[in-house]
């Protein structure tokens, strides 16, 4: 039918957002401290047990300490799992659950404006994981370059990108359940194939090769080397994958939701 | 100019037509309800109406806007009590309507300031901070009413405004409802209560498989499709009774079930037949809306 073709127009955007991320941001204030330990806890724990208790039997991975060597990954590993998991979880509570995005659909704000508002409150929820991961490694003293301070706004962008794909996911999710599917297909073989935990190089060839196309190896490029106070050497193709990413997963997320809401 | 109007508005999911080719005009003031059996097309046509879905034909224009071009603008004076309650549970009572409140971009000392009367409107002034899960169906609904008002609404769309409740709370919604008509207030509704529908819209039409086969005021759509007077007849051998001395002395008879609907201008017949035979019960009255559903829509099941 001829309204279906409606689904794929551009993206109507409008600062109509804001109360509705002011809504999420409401009921995350009331839940702030369990919520932020749920975020924060398993990644820091990663880092300290994995950083220090291994990192002791092995020797500099890439000319630094294995702990050092971790901390970048675990900054962008710790943003992406936060904004996943808004994206799928309470994203999906919002939609299907509590029908909250129909009420809102009922005032004068349009599903692009909730789609927006729901990209940018899973970025704004992974940007505090991603900063409070940076906070220990600055209290614990592994990074002393100025540099680092670029991070901040690069989690911004890492977050943005994983609320994206995660939003595609919820819109094409029957249940919660169906959400197992992108964690073992996707999330698992991100953390794992990526660099967090060693380098890239250590895989062998056809394993690289797919390395190379997913978000996560990007972001740790960017990240793992501004730490060190270096430049990362391919800057300008991390960027550009990873905004890629977040405006293709944001276009597709729109484009589904539509045709699931707006039928 | 009406407050709604729609015309040859049509909606398909996959081949389905749902909605064929419904007209609708809604004047400023009046209450007008949208009848018919369940998939009728009834919260379709809602839905296209608030443009919250676009149609495959016909146009929509609400409080004089296009829709869906101009329906956000349009949305920002009409409340929605939608027939799933969709409070927000993480919220307080009061949480509900402040946050409901900022959706149409409306002041923090605005929403304030309407926030009492809201919370006496809705019976919920001694519970301004209880959770939504504390909360009663009915106090649910009224809050769920309370909160469509929030932005000081032309026109209200209500998607079944009572189904679910018990008898007292839907006494208590009717009567909100009738003092919104008193402050002018244009209200369209969705039910499948007949008594609802007659006891509430000026006028109503009936919609059944996407198309509206009946509208006008209820007393006007009872005497223009039925009969003044039903006998509902029951017991041991009705059927048998219908079949001979029933149909000779109503106009129309019906048998559902183990009940005969017997159709008449005078039923004085009807009765003093009845009277003679033991084992049959009846009950005489006047004829309503149920009546007239019945008879325009069928007495199947729909699911």
């Amino acid at each position: 039918m001829l309204s279906t073709l409606r689904f794929f127009r551009a993206p109507r955007l409008s600062p109509r957002f804001m109360p509705v991320w002011r809504r999420n941001f409401l009921v995350w204030r009331k839940l702030a401290i369990p919520s932020m330990l749920g975020n924060l806890a398993d990644p820091m724990f990663y880092m300290l047990a994995l950083g220090y208790g291994l990192g002791s039997l092995l020797p500099d991975v890439e000319g630094i300490p294995y702990i050092t060597f971790l901390a970048g990954g675990t900054v962008c590993y710790s943003t992406m799992n936060s904004a996943t998991f808004e994206a799928l979880y309470s994203g999906f509570s919002r939609m299907h659950v509590q029908r909250t995005w129909d009420a809102i659909l009922n005032a004068p704000i349009n599903l692009d404006d909730i789609l927006l508002a729901e990209l940018f409150w899973a970025a704004s929820k992974s940007f505090l994981s991603g900063m409070a991961i940076l906070l220990i490694i600055w209290v614990l003293g592994l990074s002393h370059s100025w540099l680092a301070l670029a991070i901040i706004p690069l989690v911004i962008l890492i977050g943005l990108t994983f609320a994206a794909l995660g939003l595609t996911i919820t819109a094409v999710s029957p249940s919660y359940d169906f959400f197992m599917y992108y964690f073992t297909l996707a999330i698992t073989p991100m953390v794992l194939l990526c660099g967090v935990f060693f380098p890239v190089s250590q895989l062998p060839p056809w394993l690289q090769d797919i390395s190379a196309w997913l978000p996560l190896t990007h972001a740790i490029e960017l990240v793992r080397p501004l730490l060190q106070g270096q430049i990362p050497p391919r800057a300008a193709l991390n960027l550009a994958v990873l905004a890629g990413y977040a405006a293709a997963g944001f276009y597709a997320a729109l484009v589904l939701t539509r045709r699931r809401l707006l039928k | 100019m009406p407050v709604l109007e729609a015309r040859g508005l049509r909606k398909f999911y996959g081949a389905l037509e749902v909605v064929a080719g419904v007209d609708l005009a809604v004047p400023r003031g009046e209450c007008f309800g949208l009848l018919g059996p369940n998939g009728a097309g009834k919260t379709t046509t809602l839905r296209l109406c608030l443009g919250l879905t676009d149609p495959d034909g016909g146009e929509i224009s609400l409080l004089g806007l296009p829709v869906p071009a101009a329906a956000r603008r349009a949305r920002a004076k009409v409340g929605v009590v939608p027939q799933v309650d969709n409070l927000d549970p993480d919220f307080t009572v009061r949480e509900n309507l402040l946050v409901y409140g900022r959706y149409f971009d409306l002041p923090q000392r605005d929403i304030a300031a309407r926030m009492p009367e809201l919370l006496e409107f809705a019976g919920l002034t001694g519970r301004a901070g209880a959770k939504i899960n504390t909360l009663s169906g009915g106090m649910k609904r009224r809050l769920t009413l309370a909160r469509s008002l929030i932005n000081d609404p032309d026109v209200l769309f209500l998607d079944e405004p009572t189904t679910g409740l018990d008898p007292q709370a839907r006494h208590m919604i009717w009567e909100r409802l009738k003092s919104l008509m008193g402050q002018g207030k244009t209200l369209v509704l969705t039910t499948h209560f007949m008594d609802e529908a007659e006891r509430l819209c000026h006028r109503l039409s009936i919609m059944d498989h996407g198309r509206i086969i009946a509208s006008g005021p209820p007393r006007e759509l009872i005497s223009r499709y039925i009969e003044p007077q039903v006998v509902e007849v029951y017991g041991e051998g009705v059927r048998e009774w219908a079949g001979s001395q029933g149909a000779g002395l109503a106009e129309r008879t019906e048998i559902a079930g183990e009940t005969a609907f017997c159709y008449a201008r005078d039923a004085q017949a009807l009765i003093a037949g009845l009277n003679g035979r033991a084992g049959l019960r009846y009950l005489h009255r006047p004829a309503n809306l149920e009546d007239v559903f019945l008879k325009l829509t069928g007495r199947d099941i729909r699911d």
